[in-house]
């Protein structure tokens, strides 16, 4: 179990304080996460690149890795935060890199590729993963992160959220799915590959396969309510704002706030509390089995 | 010089929630000391809770989980939103509530009087052994789910699946039912019922809000003992 | 002599199925007969692996034993360490599990508290609340709070000696209590908000919260209530024993408490009672490796349940890791459940002394699972806690006796290297050796 942040600034002015927000935000929430953290931020992109979020298990092997890539690809123009490091190259390439990287052993892997979004993840508690990235200076239109509290995978980088579902896009999750596992031999026959044996990417994996046969984002989750058993809270980032999504019987917590400024989600308003203006929000929890999308 | 005295307001951005806690609860009975204020409460949990005193605390701001939970005797007010399960197994006194109520507000409360001036969400009065809950707004999906005893009012309208497998409580809504759930009924509103209705409505400062507009629910009374033709119920 | 005598003659005799066994032809017909499942009381009756299958190193010549009496072996436990400011000692590692007045007659939790009290250990609330009788008798209290809430409220939260938040029992990991119309009596139906005589429908899931998270800060809300002082429990019935006492740990728990499938209850399905849950040999090693993973063995406590009958039992249990046990079927039966001098009664029933498991009917002829008043005065709770304690010493001394023959001069420092398992399936459950051998099946080779 888990708690999830989301921020989505309306208001430009507001686009430099993004990271230092979210931080405070995930802090907050520690105690209901304290084994890792993880968050994705939507930034500034590029008018020809994609960005690729590539993490390893040390510097050491990351910069091996990303030198690899270099020798293969060309420039990358890699910008390192800790274990996981940033690279920029064409989207065309990015089915051949994704080749290369997993063929590597024991090298870096890809943690999420966009336009904009960049995932980072790490065991730990959230002031310190997020002193590690840095994410107190980090800007950007919107992000959203989660504090994982491991409820039947192991504590691991990988295990921790958000999972990439596609390109620009992530899934965090609070709750416990009670069908990961028919769900996961079923996605592995139809090609989607797993790290992990945590529920959440799971989940995640069935959203990216539901998008891959043709279905918008809106209706991958409303498909997920018949197939997905379990109580969840789903927290998606896309590449123009988040989605959100509470199975039916809605016992997990969500909580959002609305101000001309931003719409914000948090498993706990206290969460929410650090936000600027928040007294004046409107603050309301999201309806059981519908999902919701908020976009620019 | 008798009389009640005001304390001064206390900061929970500066000070702990424990010890003003601890303090609420270490306060003789025959205190003086009956206003609290707190102010800054930023969503914290578990604010004011085990009261067992006729005292007063008004909260400035939103509240997190549990406030006034297990309450006996005393009056808490929320100026903001309640987190998760506001009142829960309150036993005597009043919240009042004069923003909205995440869910389970007033779970297995056993007595007294839950106010909520907006809107409660899923699962209000879930469990109710003998409160009294009156909510101005609306009330969320699978509210009063195995309501025992005790009122809900509702002057908004009720979410899905309302008194699932409901005991004895009585549920009064005035705007609409979105569904119903399992052996819960419309049921016949008697004189009784009325004057209980209209006695809940006085209590939260609602008396001149007429008892005609309401629908009562309540038991069907099919679940009381297992039959095997109720099978699809269960 | 004729055709048919000589087939008579030659006829085999008739071969019973091990599978449509005359007990699951009976339950099928009474399924057909009724269209209801079949309710009973107590735990899973099937043959288990179980501390039966695991047997203790004594002393011998590189390990030497302690002689009974001067040579002290100590038997205490504190539990709660973690975070109350008034943890519980007790003076043996043996409690009485949460057994609820309704499910139990005045007399028989009176009993219970005597009993008790006299060894210095605790007894247990159940579904149902906190009884006059029961915070009189036992000298420590732990309180249960589950997901019914009934009769929960804060001054009895207060007179607690601790809090036990149950998330489920090993009878019925998911299920929540059940109480017939027969046994809502009238005080059962006040102190529980119900209508008298109806059946009990309890909800599975706590009202207010979902999840360990969520967990967190009703732990907290319960302590702030309670200034702190009092330990807080957790129970769960044993299902995912690794994965949920980390997550009891995380949530802030002092206690963990493990139940496995033989713990009995009062009443539910038969089919829930067989067929979910863990045998609890196969919990204990799991739970103490989340225990140990997160350096919190001894310090978040561990307490056992399920099949707990003789002192050997107690000593595996404390071998495996665990600080306490708790025992319910056991207790009732030293109160007097089950005694072949009531078979005349048993057999009215339709049942025989040491089956008898229809406790939810509440026709009790022991006077100990059952609310009419003129069968629960049979139950003397002086005599009644006085065969409790006796049972209590005994469990004691033997596991005393065990420890020292082991070197043990106190029963904590008992350690899995002091076992050996009969079985493969109780050398893997267990993870400990099969005797003779190096081999602990799926950890080492042979």
């Amino acid at each position: 179990m888990c708690g999830i942040a989301g921020l989505y600034l309306k208001n430009d002015k507001l686009h430099s304080e993004l990271g230092s927000l979210l931080s405070q935000m995930l802090v907050v929430l520690t105690d209901r996460g304290p084994d890792s953290t993880g968050f994705a931020i939507y930034g500034s992109g590029s008018p020809k690149d994609g960005k690729v979020t590539l993490r390893a298990e040390d510097h050491g092997r990351l910069k091996a890795a990303v030198a690899a890539v270099e020798k293969q690809f060309g420039a990358v123009r890699p910008v390192y935060r800790s274990s996981h490091a940033v690279i920029s190259i064409s989207p065309e390439m990015i089915p051949a890199l994704q080749a290369f990287v997993a063929a590597q052993a024991d090298g870096a892997e890809i943690v999420g590729h966009g336009a904009r979004m960049e995932i980072y993840k790490e065991v730990g508690l959230p002031a310190k993963v997020s002193e590690r990235f840095g994410l107190a200076r980090m800007t950007g239109t919107h992000a959203i992160g989660h504090t994982r509290m491991a409820t039947e995978s192991a504590v691991t980088t990988r295990g921790a959220h958000p999972f990439s579902t596609g390109p620009d896009q992530c899934l965090v999750h609070n709750g416990s799915l009670s069908n990961h596992n028919a769900l996961r031999r079923e996605l592995k026959r139809n090609g989607i590959a797993f790290a992990t044996d945590n529920d959440s990417e799971v989940a995640a994996g069935y959203l990216s396969w539901c998008m891959q046969e043709g279905a918008t984002l809106k209706q991958a989750l409303t498909r997920g309510l018949s197939d997905l058993d379990g109580f969840y809270t789903f927290v998606v980032g896309t590449e123009s704002g988040f989605a959100v999504l509470r199975d039916p019987i809605a016992c997990k917590p969500a909580v959002m706030a609305e101000t001309d400024d931003y719409v914000a989600f948090g498993s706990e308003y206290r969460a929410l509390a650090v936000l600027p203006g928040i007294e004046a929000a409107r603050v309301f929890e999201p309806e059981p089995a519908r999902v919701y999308v908020w976009e620019r | 010089m008798s009389g009640n005295a005001e304390m001064p307001a206390y900061d929970l951005s500066t000070s702990a929630l424990r010890d003003l806690n601890a303090k609420l609860h270490a306060l003789p009975s025959n205190t003086n000391e009956t206003h609290w204020t707190v102010v800054n409460p930023g969503g914290k949990h578990a604010l004011a809770c085990g009261l067992d005193k006729p005292i007063t605390v008004e909260i400035g701001g939103h509240v997190g989980y549990y406030c006034a939970g297990m309450n006996e005797l005393a009056t808490v007010i929320v100026n903001g939103n309640a987190g998760v399960g506001v009142a829960e197994n309150m036993m005597s006194g009043t919240v009042h509530v004069k923003g909205d109520a995440s869910q389970a507000a007033g779970a297995t409360g056993r007595g007294g009087l839950l106010v909520i001036d907006g809107n409660a969400s899923a699962r209000c009065g879930i469990s109710m052994k003998g409160i009294d809950i009156v909510v101005k707004g609306s009330i969320g999906p699978m509210s009063a789910f195995m309501a025992q005893s005790g009122n809900l009012v509702v002057l908004g309208d009720a979410g899905e699946a309302l008194g699932d497998s409901i005991y004895e409580a009585r549920l009064f809504v005035r705007g609409n039912v979105a569904s119903l759930g399992t052996d819960c009924t419309a049921k016949e509103m008697g004189p009784d019922d009325r004057a209980v209705l209209a006695e809940v409505l006085a209590r939260a400062d609602l008396a001149g809000v007429s008892t005609d507009d309401f629908k009562l629910y309540g038991s069907a009374r099919r679940l009381y003992h297992f039959h095997v033709d109720n099978v699809d119920s269960y | 002599m004729n055709q048919s005598d000589e087939r008579l003659r030659h006829q085999t005799p008739p071969r019973f199925s091990a599978t449509f066994d005359p007990h699951s032809i009976a339950e099928i017909q009474r399924a057909a007969s009724t269209g209801i499942y079949d309710i009973r009381g107590g735990g899973a009756k099937r043959k288990l692996p179980h501390f039966d299958d695991l047997l203790f190193l004594g002393a011998s010549i590189s390990r030497y034993p302690l002689e009974g009496y001067r040579e002290r072996c100590g038997t205490n436990v504190v539990l709660g360490t973690r975070f109350a400011s008034k943890p519980i000692e007790l003076k043996i590692p043996v409690t009485i599990a949460g057994m609820s007045f309704g499910a139990l007659s005045g007399p028989a939790k009176e009993a219970l508290g005597r009993g008790a009290s006299a060894l210095g250990t605790s007894t247990t609330t159940g579904d149902g609340g906190m009884t006059p009788e029961e915070r009189t008798h036992s000298s420590t209290l732990v309180y249960q709070y589950l997901p019914s809430r009934y009769g929960m409220n804060p001054t009895d939260l207060r007179r607690a000696d601790a809090i036990e938040i149950v998330i489920g029992q090993g009878a019925k990991p998911g299920g929540g209590g059940m109480l017939l119309g027969q046994k809502i009596s009238a005080r059962v139906a006040k102190m529980r908000d119900l209508p008298e005589g109806i059946d009990q429908r309890s909800a599975c899931r706590h009202p207010d919260w979902t999840g360990p998270d969520d967990l967190e800060i009703k732990i907290e809300e319960l302590r702030e209530i309670t200034d702190w002082e009092k330990p807080i429990y957790v129970k769960v019935g044993a299902s995912r024993p690794y994965y949920d006492t980390a997550l009891a740990v995380k949530s802030g728990a002092d206690v963990v408490v493990l139940d496995g499938m033989q713990g009995g209850t009062a009443a539910t399905q038969e089919v829930f009672i067989e067929n979910v849950g863990l045998p609890i040999l196969s919990a204990i090693r799991p739970a103490v490796q989340a225990l140990q993973e997160l350096g919190m063995h001894r310090k978040v406590q561990l307490i056992v349940s399920g099949g707990i009958r003789t002192g050997a039992d107690v000593a595996k249990a404390l071998a495996l890791g665990a600080d306490a046990v708790a025992i319910g079927t056991a207790a009732l039966i030293a109160l007097g459940d089950n005694d072949p001098r009531l078979e005349d009664e048993y057999r009215k029933l339709g049942t025989t002394a040491g089956a008898y498991d229809d406790w939810h009917e509440g026709r009790d002829p022991a006077g100990i699972t059952t609310q009419d008043p003129a069968l629960a005065a049979r139950l003397d709770p002086v005599k009644a806690g006085r065969r409790l304690s006796n049972y209590l010493s005994v469990l004691t001394l033997e596991c005393q006796t065990i420890a020292r023959a082991c070197g043990k001069s106190h029963v904590h420092n008992l350690e899995p290297e002091d076992l050996v398992a009969l079985t493969v399936e109780a050398a893997a459950m267990a993870g400990v050796p099969l005797a003779g051998t190096n081999w602990i099946p799926g950890a080492t080779n042979f």
